[in-house]
């Protein structure tokens, strides 16, 4: 693996190996010294071209617990905002010989691009309605961890995913680790031919009794005024995940940043079943295997045998 | 409809009144022995291994393979193995000028069009400021008069400036040379402006050449509305947004007796608004550029710009075979490439940012050879005859291989193969779809209205 743009550059085996790299990682977080020499006296440059909390800060951490120098460029208060463009941006970044650069923007296809200019190893942090795929992997492994093997389970994807990146890589990752994957929304926020990646398709949520898990996409009230929906209030009767739609077997997870009482009804999200706080803290330690994949293991996936050793403790 | 005319009158002959379609620069007329070579003209019915004697820039005699012999100052080509063709007319291509003369000029797109095998083209509207004024038709005219390899026509905005708010000058326009009226690059959003153009073109003559698409169907859309765009969270124009718009002008057409040209033709339901125009009697002709017959929205997966991004976008299989169908049944008129350079910087962005549009010019009988004809999924003679036709619904006839025409024909080794843009492109633009691709057949030589247009510098070595 030389660079993450979509999850199609991993097969099941890499996505394994990949996961369980993160849950070694996921130990060290819970040592006090929570940092790895692993990129130490390396460059990692987060470029986002959007705004970003949760992928940003995680991103940025996860490099920094692997001892990397971090640079981070956001757009705004950049030269972008002086017209300069993508390639010129990045080929300035590249004078700093970075092991990796970190790349959200809101068009798809621009990590692509970018692997195609510079040498460093991209990691597509969200292009465009395209790909997020650490995003994916993260999800994978907060369900790993609570239930295991997602093989023959049963996945919901509810909501807006025409304008979701996060759908998209989600119903690849699902898919290929062995879950049958289910989308729901109103037929407007459902992409013509999405059957073709292997989901199925519902309008409605009847039937949702037979998900394991529900994963809810954030819903935007600009939907609204483009017609995509005639109103939130519809939507949420219509749409959104509540207790009452839920037995207590059935697990919910979010990307964030979440509405409460649209999509998601505040009771999910402070029950046990809800997985965002899992999630959350899923991202650090698969963005550290990530990065570690990509920048210390020579792009080989295969999973080390010794693991990696936290700074302070004999190598 | 104005008079048809074969080939560029004398200088201050008139078109009915008009000035001749299409201009060139001056240069000396060709005297050239092409020996051997398999002339094919379908419509003339020529087809075989002849001697091509022109001599002052016109076809003087065609005779048995081996039995002419050269005079004096006459260039000869050993062209056994070879073929030659009437020369190809394009009528929809974009040269830029004024205004953007760093993606191409009419010097430079007359030499991309010469080095595809035309020896005509039609220059779209949409410069910048657009072709709204009788000064800049005749402005276009006295550049092209000066630059132009190959004879170009021009067209004017149908309306001003492509506001699609009111009527350009359209008649004279048509006084000062303008071959017929495109908004192209935007589709003429009203009805109501459509019809009014369409009644006043009853005076003025000049088919009106549309660019097909409803805004409000296509919304932001950067790639076909299907699977691929599905699956790469790409915003989708469906092909409804095609065949809408070409139902409501078909049906405006017929009501007011105009004549229109539906250009780039892209989707299976708009074929079907062409055929049931055509059989209720409406004046409508239409085209299909080289990339809609050879690519699918498969080949938007890579992502790249240059290649693949272009309006109407690239459809689904189903799409393509109904066009190469339209094509072989006549449904479809005429191959124009749509030729629209850009440059570097607008296509090196990612695909949503990209500018759209391709070059064509340089590879379009190539490309349609190789993945058309060499498969034998259409004949030779239907790719030359669709490639040469695209003049007629401006007026302008066939070029023709018949003894005492104006030498206007190309000369291709179909067994050639090589790598688009290898050796760089005549165009100022990269942004073909071919790059990079293997294609087999080339063109060789190329004469317009008499004139040496082009010849490949390699093919010419061998020849000295």
């Amino acid at each position: 693996m030389k660079h993450l743009l979509s999850i199609e550059d991993l097969d099941q085996e890499a996505v394994e190996s990949l996961l369980d790299r993160a849950e070694s990682f996921a130990e060290v977080s819970k040592r006090d010294i929570k940092k790895v020499p692993a990129l130490r006296g390396r460059t990692v440059v987060t470029l986002f071209y959007e705004a970003s909390t949760r992928t940003s800060s995680s991103f940025e951490l996860a490099a920094k617990r692997l001892s990397a120098d971090v640079v981070s460029v956001k757009a705004s208060g950049s030269s972008v905002e002086k017209g300069e463009s993508l390639k010129d941006t990045v080929e300035t970044l590249s004078a700093y010989d970075p092991a990796s650069i970190i790349i959200r923007h809101p068009q798809a296809g621009a990590a692509q691009m970018l692997s195609g200019w510079v040498d460093a190893a991209i990691v597509n942090a969200g292009d465009g309605m395209h790909q997020h795929p650490s995003q994916a992997l993260l999800d994978l492994f907060a369900l790993r961890q609570r239930i295991g093997s997602i093989e023959g389970r049963k996945i919901w994807i509810v909501g807006d995913v025409l304008h979701s990146r996060v759908a998209r890589s989600n119903i690849q990752a699902f898919s290929m680790m062995g879950a049958e994957v289910t989308i729901a929304g109103p037929p407007t926020l459902i992409p013509r031919g999405i059957e073709a990646s292997g989901c199925e398709v519902r309008y409605s949520l009847d039937g949702i009794e037979e998900a394991d898990v529900v994963y809810l996409l954030r819903m935007q009230r600009e939907r609204m005024e483009e017609s995509f929906v005639p109103s939130i209030r519809e939507y949420a009767r219509l749409f959104q995940v509540n207790s009452r739609r839920l037995n207590p077997r059935q697990l919910v997870m979010h990307p964030g940043p979440v509405n409460r009482g649209v999509e998601i009804g505040g009771d999910v999200i402070d029950s046990d079943r809800c997985l965002i706080a899992d999630q959350v803290a899923s991202g650090l330690a698969v963005r550290m295997a990530i990065l570690f994949e990509l920048l210390a293991h020579g792009g080989e996936t295969h999973a080390s045998a010794e693991g990696p050793v936290p700074i302070g403790e004999p190598a | 409809m104005n008079e048809v005319i074969d080939g560029l009158p004398e200088d201050g002959a008139e078109n009915g009144g008009l000035p001749a379609p299409l201009v060139q620069r001056p240069g000396p007329e060709a005297n050239l022995l092409i020996r051997g070579a398999e002339l094919l003209d379908p419509a003339a019915g020529i087809s075989g291994a002849r001697d091509i004697l022109i001599e002052g820039g016109s076809i003087s005699r065609l005779a048995e393979a081996g039995t002419l012999e050269a005079a004096d100052g006459v260039e000869v080509i050993e062209a056994e193995g070879l073929h030659v063709f009437p020369a190809f007319f394009d009528p929809h291509v974009h040269f830029r000028t004024p205004g953007q003369e760093y993606k191409e000029d009419l010097e430079t797109g007359t030499r991309s069009a010469a080095a595809g095998g035309y020896a005509g083209v039609i220059a779209m509207a949409n410069t910048s400021p657009p072709v709204s004024s009788p000064e800049q038709i005749e402005a276009l005219r006295d550049r092209a008069s000066h630059v132009a390899s190959v004879p170009v026509g021009f067209t004017a905005t149908v309306t001003t400036d492509m506001k699609g708010t009111e009527l350009t000058e359209m008649a004279e326009l048509r006084e000062a040379g303008a071959v017929g009226f495109t908004d192209d690059g935007l589709p003429i959003a009203s009805a109501r402006i459509l019809r009014r153009a369409l009644q006043y073109q009853a005076m003025t003559g000049g088919r009106i050449a549309l660019h097909e698409e409803d805004p409000e169907l296509s919304g932001k859309g950067v790639m076909n509305e299907g699977v691929v765009s599905s699956e790469l969270g790409l915003r989708g124009v469906p092909s409804i947004s095609e065949s809408t718009m070409i139902g409501r002008d078909a049906a405006i057409a017929g009501y007011e007796g105009g004549a229109i040209q539906i250009q780039h033709l892209s989707a299976i339901e708009s074929i079907e608004q062409i055929r049931r125009a055509k059989e209720d009697g409406v004046d409508i002709t239409c085209e299909v550029t080289p990339h809609h017959l050879c690519l699918t929205d498969e080949a938007v997966r890579d992502l790249d710009a240059s290649k693949h991004k272009m309006n109407p976008p690239l459809r689904t299989e189903s799409d393509r075979q109904a066009l190469i169908e339209a094509l072989i049944d006549g449904t479809i008129d005429c191959i124009a490439t749509d030729h629209a350079p850009h440059a570097i910087h607008e296509k090196e962005v990612p695909y949503e940012a990209a500018n759209m549009g391709v070059t064509g010019l340089e590879t379009a009988f190539s490309s349609i050879y190789t993945e058309l004809v060499l498969p034998g999924r259409i004949t030779l003679d239907l790719l030359v005859e669709k490639l040469g036709s695209g003049g007629v619904p401006f007026g302008i006839e066939p070029f023709t291989l018949i003894e005492g025409s104006r030498a206007n024909l190309c000369l291709v080794d179909l067994e050639a193969e090589w790598v688009v843009g290898e050796d760089g492109y005549e165009s100022r633009s990269v942004n073909s779809w071919c790059a990079g691709e293997t294609l087999r057949s080339r063109v060789l030589v190329t004469l317009a209205d008499g004139q040496v247009a082009f010849r490949l510098r390699t093919f010419s070595l061998g020849v000295a």
